[in-house]
């Protein structure tokens, strides 16, 4: 379910359509994730998920797949 | 003050930088054509004894000619900045190098603002990162910072006025923490300062991070001096770091100590003045042209570059964090600038 949530704050903060795979995407693979975007999608993941980033970790927040591992850091669990 | 980027005294410095850039001078003349060619026609041979000693660049050099040392197909970046005359530097990032450059310059302002993201004002307005396509060197430079903040509130409204009440809001919220306020000196000055001081705003947990130099100022009589006296008597705030820094060398600060009226290198770059005549490096207190050398540049050859700015060092090991604490003082005049490339064979050891 959270994992499905995260995929969600991507699609939104990212403004892609319902249905867009995100799971594969990187920081600045399309044109959607530039740094501003960048700023909206932290911003909705720590609301999402109540936690607080700090700045290496944003910096690191490269891909969905990193997005993932940092909020498994925060204890967030986002397994099915 | 804890810090893993201030730390190293200037004779250590220089044999690890020296090692280090001798390195990708070579990384750079075997991957960047362009830039051999250069090295050819200067007849650099062999390892530069010291770094004074290492083949440098015109930075305008990144204005007419592309310098990339990566295949095209790598190059995830193109960052460029306006010259005043409207010339472009073309700076090209592969995924490494633009990992690397925002990496480090985390680092290095993690001295002064901590790892925690701190709430943050920036002094300008959101419209100047509207628009996604192009961004001004304005909109380049705040969106570098805010991935330092959080609550991002941007100071000036849609006509570029300041808003009081709104700031009024962010500072009953985040005002009594540390807050971090980043914009271009002139701007801080004009839209922050002076409205503070006019509503009687407590700045004093801020910390402010600026840059952009005094030319504009100087008509106000501002300089480094007066900005943090007046600061700090009329808004309370203290906690002022002014960094000087280019596109051409991007991820490289050189900050302001905490004491203020210095500029520190961080670990991995250095500064070196030269006579803009002879190319000497000069002695510590005499003004010259500033050289800036830096590791970061793996994907262009920006690592040595002789910029048209005018500097002094005011010394060495001798200030708050180890290495050389330096003055930017301006551009160099116009003709001099244009000596400076046209002179560039001066490089050559």
């Amino acid at each position: 379910m959270k994992l499905e949530r995260l995929r969600h704050v991507f699609r939104n903060s990212l403004e892609l359509s319902d249905d867009s795979p995100v799971d594969d995407l990187e920081y600045r693979g399309n044109a959607q994730w530039d740094s501003l975007a960048h700023m909206s999608l932290v911003a909705a993941i720590e609301d999402e998920f109540g936690v607080m980033l700090d700045t290496d970790e944003v910096i690191d927040l490269s891909s969905f797949n990193r997005a993932q591992q940092i909020l498994e850091k925060h204890g967030v669990v986002l397994a099915d | 003050m804890l810090t893993d980027v201030f730390t190293r005294p200037q004779p250590d410095k220089e044999k690890q930088l020296r090692d280090e850039l001798n390195a990708l001078v070579s990384h750079h003349r075997q991957s960047c054509p362009p830039y051999a060619r250069i090295m050819d026609a200067l007849d650099v041979r062999g390892e530069a004894a010291t770094v004074a000693e290492l083949p440098w660049l015109p930075v305008r050099l990144f204005k007419t000619k592309k310098l990339v040392s990566v295949p095209e197909d790598q190059v995830i970046r193109v960052l460029t900045s306006s010259g005043t005359t409207g010339e472009v530097s073309r700076i090209h990032l592969d995924r490494e190098a633009a990992a690397t450059q925002s990496r480090m310059l985390a680092r290095t302002l993690a001295t002064v603002l901590g790892a925690r993201r701190l709430p943050m004002l920036v002094v300008d307005g959101r419209g100047v990162v509207g628009d996604r396509r192009s961004y001004s060197a304005r909109g380049a430079g705040a969106l570098g910072m805010v991935n330092f903040g959080r609550d991002h509130h941007w100071l000036l409204d849609a006509d570029d006025r300041p808003d009081v009440e709104a700031l009024r809001a962010f500072l009953d919220r985040h005002g009594h923490e540390p807050f971090l306020i980043f914009g271009f000196t002139f701007m801080v000055w004009t839209y922050l300062y002076e409205v503070a001081r006019e509503h009687g705003l407590d700045l004093s947990q801020g910390i402010l991070v600026h840059s952009g130099g005094w030319k504009k100022l100087v008509d106000r009589a501002v300089d480094n001096a007066e900005f943090r006296r007046r600061f700090g008597a009329d808004t309370g705030l203290t906690r002022i770091h002014n960094f000087y820094g280019m596109v051409e060398q991007i991820g490289t600060v050189f900050l302001e100590g905490p004491e203020g009226g210095s500029l520190y290198c961080p670990d991995f770059a250095d500064v070196i003045i030269r006579d803009p005549v002879t190319w000497q490096e000069v002695p510590v207190g005499t003004p010259g042209v500033i050289e800036v050398l830096s590791t970061l540049p793996t994907s262009y050859p920006g690592h040595v570059l002789l910029t048209e700015d005018l500097g002094v060092v005011h010394g060495i090991d001798d200030g708050h964090w180890p290495g050389k604490r330096f003055s930017v003082l301006g551009r160099l005049p116009r003709a001099e600038a244009r000596g400076c490339s046209d002179t560039y064979q001066g490089g050559t050891p």
